[in-house]
């Protein structure tokens, strides 16, 4: 499982980072970005879905991997 | 000042200013998803208000039907000529793509979570000397004389602006955020003043550049061209207007909760990890800004007939009461874990002061709490509430209990 953020639709409102600070970080403009390539363990998981189920702007999705 | 009679049905003849929306609008907005999730007024010359969190996030994300140019509703209903050309009066508020992403871009960075994060303790440190000031009285007005002093001296600190001040810049975002009275004329004229005060503020700041916001813009550059001082000007209105009345308003909103819901107060007291989302549960419930858009061309839209040049109220407010979104949406729920509320706004316009806007509602809760762990409303019949598109108590005397 792998967690990502739509660049298109991400608008900064800054609600992951603060959630999920280990697995987001912001760049300059303050746009929320993930850490590293994203890869959720089951620890991580229900932080990443926390962060998801706060995120205004729906720009955040967790992507089963194949 | 324009009377307006009451208003008999908000469905058909909403107004904003009315009494009653303004002393307590949630059952309005309620009747209104029930039965009408588009309001319509022929006052202002004619505006739509979109009662349910649908109906707000299509019209905030539709920058093709709708436009920036004038985000603040006021009585004469807008032609081509009375707009200014797509920059806008106060970019990037008033800004429409695609000029509206590159005069974004200048100033996002200096609001960012990192620059933001750096300001705490001095937030704190102005929280506590207000604290300070209030003394050992037993009624202290909490929004007065601690709540509206925070956010003007947080931006005058950014600007760079003299400590003196202060007290003119509450002047200057009044008459600005409230001007839905006056006439054009008048407000071109009140407008006369406080810009030739920042004309000087920049020509000082060009003579002598500084660490601050100021230098900041002055030195910003689009396509390789330093900004035109209006530019920087309009910017400048936009920091104060859209940081001042609002911030001001979720911290005073926050403390009312407070004085009236003990066992939040208790909690918050006691378990202060609780702060980041009880936060959000804040301003979510009492998110303080409406903001407004124009109908670009005449169109069918969420059903209603729309002209060009329709004002929409934009209720954010509104919005996260929606129980479509929200379980529970009429219970403030202090420890919320799933909370997607739009204080904010929504899409290309979320408001560039929200990381600025949450540290100094966190701080100013913290110390006021810290201060005063208990108290309550020491007569909710003196409690007022801003009119216009700002909401939040302006006199809130709470009794001090321990």
């Amino acid at each position: 499982m792998k967690v990502v953020i739509d660049a298109d639709l991400c608008q900064g409102q800054g609600r992951c980072f603060s959630i999920a600070p280990g697995l987001f970080d912001f760049d300059e403009l303050g746009n929320g970005v993930v850490r590293g390539d994203g890869t959720l363990t089951s620890e991580t998981i229900e932080l990443a879905r926390l962060a998801q189920a706060n995120c205004p702007e729906h720009a955040i999705f967790i992507e089963e991997s194949s | 000042m324009t009377e307006r009679p009451p208003v008999q049905d908000f469905a058909t003849d909403f107004d904003h200013t009315d009494a009653a929306w303004v002393n307590d609008p949630y059952p309005i907005w309620e009747d209104l998803r029930e039965r009408c999730p588009v309001a319509h007024t022929d006052r202002y010359g004619g505006a739509w208000f979109p009662a349910t969190h649908a109906g707000v996030s299509t019209i905030a994300k539709d920058t093709e039907h709708f436009t920036s140019r004038a985000v603040i509703m006021d009585e004469g209903r807008p032609g081509e000529e009375a707009l200014p050309a797509p920059i806008g009066v106060a970019p990037p508020i008033t800004s429409d793509p695609p000029f509206h992403q590159m005069a974004r871009k200048i100033i996002l960075p200096a609001f960012a979570p990192g620059v933001i994060n750096e300001l705490e303790p001095q937030i704190r440190e102005l929280c506590q000397s207000l604290i300070e000031r209030l003394g050992d009285e037993e009624i202290v007005n909490a929004s007065w004389d601690f709540a509206r002093l925070i956010p003007p001296s947080v931006i005058r600190q950014m600007l760079g602006f003299p400590e003196e001040d202060t007290d003119r810049f509450i002047d200057i975002v009044h008459m600005i955020t409230e001007s839905v009275d006056l006439s054009e004329e008048e407000r071109i004229e009140a407008f006369e003043p406080i810009e030739a005060y920042f004309v000087a503020q920049i020509e000082d700041h060009q003579a002598n550049p500084r660490d601050d916001l100021t230098t900041f813009l002055l030195n910003a550059e689009i396509g390789g061209e330093k900004l035109a001082v209006e530019h920087v000007f309009g910017t400048m209105v936009l920091i104060l207007v859209a940081g001042i009345d609002t911030t001001w308003g979720a911290i005073g909103a926050s403390l009312w909760h407070l004085a009236k819901n003990p066992n939040d107060l208790a909690r918050l007291v006691n378990e202060p990890e609780l702060m980041p989302v009880a936060i959000e549960e804040f301003l979510r419930f009492y998110a303080p800004v409406t903001m407004a858009r124009l109908v670009k061309e005449d169109m069918e839209y969420l059903g209603c007939p729309m002209k060009e040049y329709d004002w929409i109220l934009l209720g954010f407010p509104a919005a996260n009461r929606d129980p479509v979104v929200f379980k529970h949406a009429d219970q403030f729920i202090i420890d919320r874990a799933e909370n997607r509320h739009v204080a904010f706004g929504l899409g290309i316009h979320r408001c560039i002061g929200s990381n600025l806007a949450r540290l100094e509602l966190r701080v100013a809760i913290e110390e006021f709490i810290k201060r005063y762990p208990t108290f309550e409303l020491a007569d909710p019949d003196a409690v007022t509430w801003a009119q216009g598109q700002i909401r939040g108590p302006r006199h809130l005397p709470i009794r001090v209990l321990g």
